[in-house]
């Protein structure tokens, strides 16, 4: 899932200040899951706005709703007939809902108020670890099912480094080294001499080296 | 064989002394010139830091360039942190043509740990794959791309590796790794923990790395009891047995740089007696100007 955490108070506070009426949207997908911006996350963030209106007095129209998926035209379409009552929104979609609102209607504003954070996975009650960063070229089946280059810090490819002690990563302590983790699981199945082999430079191509990367599918095309 | 002195003291058979020079955090050439003098007929080759620990300084090319002037054989040190493969493959061919005839191809420090810690790091390519970079634009006469290069980089290959850092039982086979790739030579990390790096010699004889490659053993003096501390407990992948702080601390104050420089002298002589290793690597750190008494003090002087 895509995690993210909202943003400081202070800086949302400032962020919708010029605007009176405004529209919090929560997004009831990954960023739910992550609990930074579902329906429970907007109730709260608007009724802290108004109280803050309120303590400085100011007249605030505040309202709430939370789309399924802030990110798909079908769910964002939802806002259609109640947009034009406001003279912002206030996303708590990752960052590709908020864009993807804004696409939907680019005459209006459109503020985050989500720092979206990575690709992971929910690794205990209020933990999330991010493990994949999306490359477009998942080369898991090599290195144990750990991906060096979301869980290294470093994103080597022939590690470790030599800053790897008692299991941790240097950079930071609290996080087990990525290659530790791999050479350890290699090594129970038996096939540490994979990593004999020098894994060669990679096509960075297939992530982000060409700008926004873009998915087209016919058989999914209407 | 390539153009660099190294490479020709090592495979004379005889036993390999190079130190470095840590470059200034600002312009002055004269900084780099002064460390050169002290080392000036004491070493075989330099290395020039490349930003070491993250932090900005004078370019490791440009010093090299400086060293090459006052007649000294450089090692490029370069980091995998900063540059992208365009980059690094530049440089390659720039330092070649300067008479820069070393390299030594290093992961780098996490930037985390040095002056920009918001800066985002590159590594387009890991150290194994720099060293294979280099040899295949020096063996092949081919850039990464697979295009032509006219006009090969003459390089005699280096790599770092740490003897200490975890899983120690992977440590051998990463340097056969690199030496796979072409390293012609390694330089260790500082070595203070000889009977741990005996273990470490051991692995890398029963893979003949040994004979694969020359392995230079780092060597670092301590200034002080504060400077041994702070690599026990705060330089990551540092192994710095407690009887040495208890033997710096067993010294009148006055008398603990000395003693630093003893034990220095003692792990060269210890090292020395290890199968497999064919030279030093005294990294002085910003103490530049003991290294003629700890060759000498060796008695590794004068050179070959």
């Amino acid at each position: 899932m895509i995690t993210a955490e909202r943003k400081p108070f202070e800086e949302i506070k400032e962020m919708v200040k010029p605007y009176s009426k405004l529209l919090v949207v929560g997004c009831g997908t990954c960023v739910a899951e992550c609990a930074a911006g579902g329906e429970k996350e907007v109730a709260l963030l608007a009724s802290a706005l108004r109280m803050e209106a309120r303590m400085e007095n100011r007249v605030v129209e505040i309202d709430e709703m939370t789309l399924d998926r802030q990110c798909v035209y079908e769910f964002i379409d939802q806002l259609t007939e109640t947009v034009d009552n406001y003279d912002a929104i206030l996303s708590l979609g990752c960052g590709a809902g908020v864009q993807a609102v804004s696409d939907v209607f680019p005459d209006m504003t459109v503020l985050p108020a989500l720092n979206t954070t990575f690709l992971g996975e929910t690794k205990a009650p209020g933990v999330w670890m991010e493990n994949c960063r999306g490359c477009g070229d998942c080369k898991l089946h090599i290195f144990g099912a750990i991906c060096p280059v979301a869980r290294c810090a470093k994103g080597l490819f022939n590690g470790p480094c030599g800053g790897s002690k008692d299991k941790r990563c240097e950079v930071h302590p609290d996080t087990p080294c990525a290659w530790h983790m791999i050479i350890e699981r290699l090594e129970k199945k038996g096939r540490l001499e994979q990593l004999n082999n020098i894994y060669p430079p990679v096509d960075w191509s297939t992530g982000q080296g060409k700008g926004p990367r873009k998915i087209e599918r016919e058989d999914q095309m209407i | 064989m390539s153009a660099s002195n190294l490479e020709r003291v090592l495979k004379s058979g005889n036993f390999a002394v190079t130190s470095e020079c840590g470059p200034p955090r600002g312009a002055d050439s004269g900084v780099i010139k002064r460390k050169g003098e002290f080392l000036k007929g004491y070493v075989d080759a330099c290395n020039i830091t490349d930003n070491q620990t993250s932090v900005v300084r004078l370019s490791s090319l440009a010093s090299c360039f400086i060293l090459k002037g006052m007649g000294f054989d450089p090692v490029l040190q370069m980091v995998c942190r900063d540059r992208n493969r365009i980059a690094m493959q530049s440089d390659i061919l720039g330092a070649a043509a300067l008479g820069i005839n070393n390299i030594l191809c290093l992961s780098g420090d996490h930037q985390k740990f040095g002056d920009h810690p918001t800066a985002k790091n590159v590594y387009d390519i890991d150290s194994i794959q720099l060293i294979a970079t280099v040899k295949r634009m020096r063996d092949e006469g081919k850039f990464l791309s697979g295009e032509e290069i006219k006009g090969r980089p003459d390089m005699f290959i280096g790599c770092a590796e740490n003897p200490f850092a975890d899983p120690f039982e992977i440590r051998a086979m990463r340097l056969a790794k690199k030496a796979a790739a072409g390293a012609q030579f390694v330089q260790t990390q500082c070595i203070f923990n000889v009977e741990r790096f005996e273990k470490w010699m051991e692995m890398v004889r029963d893979l003949g790395l040994h004979e694969r490659m020359y392995i230079l053993a780092g060597i670092t003096p301590f200034k002080s009891i504060g400077m041994a501390r702070y690599m026990k407990t705060s330089v990551p992948g540092m192994d710095v047995p407690d009887e040495l702080i208890e033997r710096l601390k067993g010294v009148p104050k006055e008398k603990v740089a000395e003693e630093g420089i003893k034990i220095a002298i003692e792990t060269i002589e210890r090292v020395r007696q290890i199968k497999g290793v064919a030279g030093v690597h005294i990294m002085a750190i910003e103490w530049e100007e003991k290294v003629p008494e700890i060759v000498k003090g060796a008695g590794l002087y004068p050179r070959p």
